[in-house]
């Protein structure tokens, strides 16, 4: 069984949702980041996403596309970031995410890139260009592979939510607002239509992610997806210079914030 | 198959969040071309205020220093702004106009890759009511065929004036390709027409065999940027490299997806000429005919100078002058080390 439908399992046994951080692998370095991912998951992160960097990231805004920069300049690349999962791998079995472009799978080639996955211990591989329709190309590589192609929905998907949100494995990663990534301020009201109209269709749990930074957000959003997704927050602040201990402590926040959330919605069900 | 495929390439691989706005767009241009009040006003536009249809010009001096076939010279720098784009910039503004889009402005200080990034942030951020120009034919579908659709007006008036003058087709056409649109508008109507060779000329910078170059399928391999699958410059983990050439227009590291098609089934030649050869032919022209090309189209004449002189004396060569060259005389004199300075 794939990790990532042990946790939500998991997850959905205790009546918790997920808390799922972004931090750009190799950002400033891979020492760093395998410091960060013990600290996130210490902190109660049930996922975590990985970004490979990428030359020309065009669903990402300023804050990722920088940390992505800084990546490279290192001389990260996805060989060093398979070394790295497989070192963390010795240590921990939190599910694993790659949020990688389709352009640095396609060179590394498909079937190189699923298999090392499932050597290293990558669980799921978001790729945010890489639509529901030129997916199904690659089905025939993806319908037994060991990682997961997390599907995407959007606030304009509209009438193809029912078709991407009833073929997705793994977990439904749900687009928040138009735009980039990127923090926002505040969520308008039309997010509760969306994921109510997701939450409906979709084949296993949703995600909600773009713009989620503060543990005000885990209060506004908690009840309308199984999980959380944070990225640039985490980025600024390990551009900032985050020790381990601040990034416990921001995810520590988000993750009680979190918790406090369902508390309530489970009192107020009663 | 999915959608917008040339061959292997093209494609459409965008964000989520803006699928439904590539449908409706590609709903939107085909209803539009296919309805003729729309038609009527883009040949209207096209008509007085482009000022097309642009000449095909005989250019006798230059036929006589090459020595070899009749050069013909299409002077799509003769269009109001001075190059082919405004075919296309016409066509998709009055389209965004009909769907009740607006056009945002974007600044022009970037290089055209950089552009096309930010351009698709941007959209993805403004999805419902803006509308995008892509400039060349580049990107997700259906920009490629919608480009290539608004510039086929060259080579359309292109074949119908060479067999006017000539009373049969052109032997050779030779245009210059950044990410492909004059090219593309040349080359498409001649396709099918299997005499007619076709010449797509990239930027060779400094040197193929230096990193100082644009020259994407010449140099290049297959890849995804920008919404398609095509021809790109990238190392081996995908990232996409930093490209060169003496001209801004062709300094781009990946190609319209036609054209990688027309590459891989051998129907297009394509070939490159360095920032030294094309200077030259930039004097070259500027002295001989009195028509200052644009740097990238100077592109494609630099290599008529080396084809020419091979033809028989009854070939009919067309090169098509993308655009002119006003803009750059500044940056050739800078190069040259003459003082320009008043
Ligand atoms: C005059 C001229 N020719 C050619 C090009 C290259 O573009 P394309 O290959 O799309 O025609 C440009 C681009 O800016 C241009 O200005």
């Amino acid at each position: 069984m794939n990790r990532i439908d042990e946790r939500f399992d998991e997850l959905k046994r205790h009546g918790k949702k997920a808390l799922i951080p972004f931090i750009t692998a190799g950002d400033p370095d891979v020492e760093y980041t395998m410091n960060a991912v013990r600290a996130l998951e210490s902190a109660g992160a049930d996922i975590i996403e990985l970004g490979i960097p990428y030359s020309d990231p065009l669903a990402d805004g300023p804050v990722i596309q920088a940390s992505s920069q800084r990546a490279l300049k290192k001389g990260m690349n996805l060989d060093i970031a398979f070394d790295m999962v497989q070192n963390l791998r010795l240590n921990t079995s939190i599910p694993l995410v790659f949020l990688i472009y389709y352009n640095c799978i396609y060179q590394y080639g498909l079937e190189k890139f699923i298999e090392q996955c499932g050597k290293a211990g990558v669980d799921g591989a978001i790729v945010p260009d890489l639509p529901y329709e030129e997916r199904q190309a690659l089905k025939p590589f993806l319908d037994d592979a060991p990682v997961y192609f997390i599907s995407m929905v959007a606030p304009t998907s509209a009438q193809r939510i029912k078709e991407i949100a009833s073929s997705a494995k793994g977990f439904l990663y749900c687009v928040s607002s138009l735009g980039v990534t990127g923090e926002r301020q505040a969520f308008g009201s039309n997010i509760d239509a969306f994921m109510e109209k997701v939450n409906l269709y979709s084949a296993v749990p949703t995600a909600l992610g773009f713009g989620i930074s503060e543990p005000q957000h885990m209060r506004r959003l908690g009840h309308l997806a199984d999980g959380l997704i944070v990225g640039s927050a985490l980025v600024r602040r390990i551009e900032q210079g985050a020790s381990d201990r601040d990034i416990y402590e921001f995810m520590r926040g988000l993750r009680m914030a979190l918790d406090e959330c369902m508390e309530q919605t489970m009192e107020d069900n009663r | 198959m999915n959608k917008g495929r040339f061959g292997r390439f093209g494609g459409q691989y965008v964000p989520e969040t803006l699928m439904n706005a590539l449908d409706e767009l590609e709903r939107a241009y085909n209803e539009a071309m296919a309805d003729s009040s729309f038609t009527e006003e883009l040949n209207y536009y096209l008509d007085k205020y482009v000022g097309r249809p642009t000449p095909l010009y005989f250019a006798k001096r230059l036929t006589e220093y090459l020595g070899g076939g009749k050069v013909y010279l299409k002077r799509e720098d003769l269009n109001h702004t001075g190059a082919h784009k405004i075919n296309n910039a016409l066509g998709q503004g009055l389209l965004a106009r009909r769907m009740g889009k607006v056009v945002p402005v974007t600044s022009g200080t970037a290089t055209l890759k950089d552009a096309t990034n930010e351009a698709i942030r941007d959209w993805v951020s403004n999805v419902e009511h803006t509308h995008y120009i892509i400039g060349s034919v580049v990107g997700p579908h259906p920009y490629p065929t919608m480009v290539r659709d608004f510039q086929r007006i060259i080579g359309d008036e292109t074949r119908r004036q060479v067999i006017q003058a000539e009373r049969r087709l052109p032997d050779h056409i030779i245009a210059c390709v950044g990410g492909g649109s004059n090219s593309m508008g040349m080359f498409y109507p001649f396709v099918d027409d299997n005499t007619v060779k076709l010449y797509g000329v990239e930027a060779a910078g400094l040197g193929l065999d230096t990193d100082k170059h644009a020259a994407t399928i010449s140099k290049g391999n297959v890849g995804v940027l920008h919404g398609m699958m095509t021809y790109l410059l990238q190392d081996k983990y995908g990232q996409i490299q930093p490209v060169y050439s003496i001209s801004a227009g062709l300094d781009y590291p990946g190609v319209g997806p036609e054209h990688a098609h027309l590459h891989d089934i051998g129907r297009v030649h394509y070939t490159s000429v360095t920032d030294n050869e094309a200077m030259e032919a930039f004097e070259m022209l500027s002295r001989m005919e009195g028509i200052i090309p644009a740097l990238e189209s100077a592109h494609a004449v630099a290599y008529a100078v080396k084809l020419v002189p091979q033809t028989s004396k009854d070939d009919i060569i067309v090169i098509n002058i993308s655009g002119r060259g006003d803009k750059d005389v500044q940056s050739i004199a800078r190069l040259k080390g003459v003082n320009i300075d008043e």
